[in-house]
């Protein structure tokens, strides 16, 4: 007992004050919201588009069309910034990065941030603010997004004091959290834990496999992505995200963080 | 005549000339087998690959006494081949394997079951299904026990936790577990398909993320398949650096599991104390490449990040406190009887069975077999910096629990002592074209233990098969062995205490 209180108090108190107190920090080599700058692209060259893996990279039309970058299908690995000769393309620490439609998550010229995910409608968050009970489906998933939304329940993040928990039965939740590109040996078991949860409901999908297939995108054996088997209330790109990248999409939905960092539709680019 | 007289020999991550592989007849390749297993050695990978009209078996070999590899192939013309299963157990999946893929009969195999659910790729069906059925996961017979107070429990494909999908099938006689048959396949990806005629610019994203928490030891596989197939002289400095993120991807891991089988007994403060040190470590993989699980830190030719002097001195600092805190944490399970008196005689798997299955990894050291790639065949920085393996004999959950904290030692003292002396050199070192017609395999010990990756290239470089062993491959029968005649209340704790990768089994 004695040995027991005495690691207790070597081990000290490490939950993280977020979001009362400062974000904690993130790894500086952190590939996270990609910065564009399409007035350095040289004319007529697609390096970036050429380098990328998953197809996230496409032009507008003519020779002097500038980059889009698809964060839905991004792997953040940096590739295409490795490739191009301009630097026209990096990536910041910005670890803010989730959205609640699929196409708010397209960055170019026009849009250089992605438009950050928005508050659930009162009715929801009625239901959910305080309390979000959620399952689980890993569905191809290869147990690191699946692993970083686990450690949001370590004491260092305390995921319990937002009201937000994971359940072990469908009938529990008010959502689902899906993580993987949906194998086809997963989507009869995903549409069935979906079927079980009662109405209303939210999905969330967690990295990119979730979103688009990820580097699993076109293969037979899998769907790319939630979105082809249920309808998907909020995006969070990265091959993983970051845990506070999730932590930032969960409190994000439930109005917890996003009220002050100028989301006026520049998605927090002001700050 | 020694069984290895019979089979080419070669080195971890040396690439051959796939002419200079023997050509054995089937009884003669089976034959072979028995011989060296009987000889101590073991089956590392047994796979099909398609060759003009007819399927070529391989087999690889491990002589750890010897530090080699060895090889031999079989075409097989017919339906199929004499099991040998029933002789040299460890084989079962492998066999199982290539039916389903290459849809050829193992004769005589005890229980040919799918192993993941996926149709043939040669259009031939072991089973004798159309093409194009639908073939759902976990449909078919399991082994069943009858009898009047016999009950059956199915757990899965979708768990409790946040955990990956598994069809758990067991056979009850009251709350003992006569029987445990496990069903995978919900995770199958298609990944060996995947990476023919490549490499391809998504194999190395296909490599990362085999198995999601073991990046460092299947990207390192990868990569070392490339390396050698275009003869590439990495720099002694890319090789101490991902000797470290491997080190520090065991630790993460380690860590993380002994704090779950804590969880799982009820002991919280090892419990939660672990799940945040897991992170820290995690971090430090983060410090080293942006990504805490090492993804873009393993390139082909080398290491995608270099380190500096700072992140160098940051690192040894955090190692510092994890010592310490790991320490504070994990020496009261030892120190707690309520934990002990759980971990000990629980889920014990004899070291016969651990042999005979061909257990690899910390299980297999648990169970007293000191078989470990970095000692055995190594490669890389683990030829110059030697890691002894752990092993204890209980085999129950606390040898598998106390085997890692044996490894969390000398993965830190490793980790330590590499920082304290990086040799110099570049990151990277450009890679040249592949060799044609060449059969390479690359082992590396992850933390759940061997990884195994075994490329054959075409006439113009190309991979024409790539064969993916991951040690969950060779392990969850382990599981299931280990709980016969256990309380179906303590697999969560068994099952912890292998913690197996799905997708890694599925590919």
């Amino acid at each position: 007992m004695l040995k027991i209180l005495q690691a207790r108090m070597q081990q000290g108190h490490r939950t993280i004050r977020y979001p009362a107190g400062p974000a904690p920090a993130v790894p500086d080599r952190l590939r996270g919201h990609p910065v564009l700058n399409p007035g350095k692209c040289l004319e007529g060259c697609r390096a970036c588009l050429e380098a990328c893996p998953t197809g996230a990279v496409s032009f507008s039309e003519g020779r002097s069309g500038k980059p889009q970058l698809d964060l839905g299908r991004c792997l953040f690995c940096a590739q295409c910034a490795d490739a191009c000769p301009a630097k026209a393309l990096s990536f910041s620490t910005e670890h803010r990065l989730a959205a609640q439609r699929r196409e708010d998550l397209l960055i170019g010229s026009d849009n250089p941030r992605i438009r950050l995910a928005q508050a659930l409608e009162p009715r929801l968050m009625k239901l959910f603010g305080r309390s979000l009970k959620l399952r689980q489906v890993s569905a191809g998933g290869c147990n690191a997004c699946e692993a970083d939304t686990n450690v949001l329940g370590t004491v260092g993040w305390d995921l319990g004091r937002f009201g937000i928990q994971f359940v072990a039965a469908p009938r529990h939740a008010d959502g689902l959290l899906i993580t993987g590109p949906v194998t086809q040996n997963m989507k009869l078991a995903l549409e069935k834990t979906y079927d079980a949860v009662p109405e209303p409901k939210i999905v969330i999908a967690v990295g990119v496999c979730a979103i688009s297939g990820g580097p699993y995108q076109g293969h037979a054996q899998a769907n790319d992505g939630a979105a082809s088997v249920v309808p998907v209330d909020l995006f969070i790109p990265g091959c993983p995200p970051h845990p506070l990248t999730i932590l930032d999409g969960l409190l994000r939905l439930l109005g917890r963080v996003g009220k002050d960092d100028g989301d006026d539709g520049d998605g927090g680019q002001g700050k | 005549m020694s069984a290895s007289a019979a089979l080419r020999s070669f080195t971890n991550g040396w690439s051959i000339d796939q002419a200079s592989i023997p050509l054995l007849d089937q009884d003669a390749l089976a034959q072979v087998i028995l011989d060296a297993v009987a000889e101590g050695q073991r089956v590392v990978a047994l796979f099909g690959a398609q060759e003009q009209d007819a399927v070529a078996l391989y087999v690889v070999l491990a002589n750890d006494e010897d530090n080699l590899l060895c090889a031999a192939r079989t075409l097989i013309t017919g339906e199929g081949f004499a099991s040998l299963t029933p002789h040299c157990p460890q084989v079962h999946l492998f066999e199982r394997e290539i039916a389903e893929q290459f849809g050829l009969v193992p004769e005589g195999h005890p229980w040919l079951k799918p192993v993941r659910y996926q149709p043939s790729w040669t259009g031939r069906d072991a089973w004798g299904r159309a093409p194009g059925e639908n073939i759902p996961p976990g449909v078919g017979d399991f082994y069943r026990l009858d009898g009047e107070e016999v009950h059956e429990v199915a757990v899965g494909p979708v768990h409790a936790g946040i955990i990956e999908p598994g069809h758990f099938r067991f056979q009850c006689l009251g709350e003992p577990v006569q029987h445990l048959e496990i069903a995978l396949g919900y995770q199958h990806r298609g990944v060996e398909q995947a990476m023919l005629g490549g490499p391809h610019p998504r194999s190395v994203h296909y490599a990362e993320t085999l198995a999601g928490d073991a990046t460092v030891a299947h990207t390192t596989s990868y990569c070392q398949v490339l390396e050698s197939l275009s003869r590439c002289q990495k720099t002694a400095r890319s090789q101490t650096l991902r000797g470290i993120a491997l080190e520090l991807e065991r630790l993460a891991n380690h860590v993380g599991d002994l704090g779950a089988m804590a969880g799982d007994v009820g002991f919280l403060p090892t419990a939660s104390y672990c799940g945040r040190i897991r992170g820290d470590v995690l971090n430090m993989t983060a410090l080293l490449c942006g990504s805490r699980f090492g993804r873009g830190m393993i390139r082909p030719g080398g290491v995608g990040f270099d380190l500096d002097m700072d992140r160098c001195t940051a690192l040894l600092i955090q190692l510092d406190a994890f010592d310490e805190d790991a320490h504070a944490a994990i020496n009261l399970l030892w120190n707690t009887p309520s934990v002990m008196a759980r971990f000990e005689g629980t889920g014990p798997l004899s070291r016969q069975a651990a042999l005979e299955l061909g257990l690899v990894g910390p299980a297999a050291r648990a169970s007293g077999l000191a078989r470990d790639v970095r000692q055995d065949q190594p490669c890389g920085v683990f030829r110059f910096a030697h890691i002894p393996a752990s092993a204890v004999d209980s085999g129950d959950v606390f040898a598998r629990a106390y085997v890692r904290w044996l490894e969390i030692h000398q993965s830190l003292r490793f980790v330590r002592e590499q920082l304290r002396a990086m040799p110099s050199g570049a990151r990277q070192t450009p890679l040249g074209p592949l060799a044609p017609d060449s059969f390479v395999v690359a082992l590396n010990e992850g933390w759940r233990g061997e990884v195994c990756h075994v490329a054959l290239t075409d006439a113009t470089g190309r991979f024409r098969r790539y064969k993916v062993v991951d040690a969950s491959f060779r392990n969850w029968s382990g599981l299931a062995y280990a709980l016969r005649g256990q309380q179906i209340s303590d697999f969560p704790l068994c099952n912890k205490s292998f913690n197996l990768s799905y997708c890694g089994f599925d590919l």
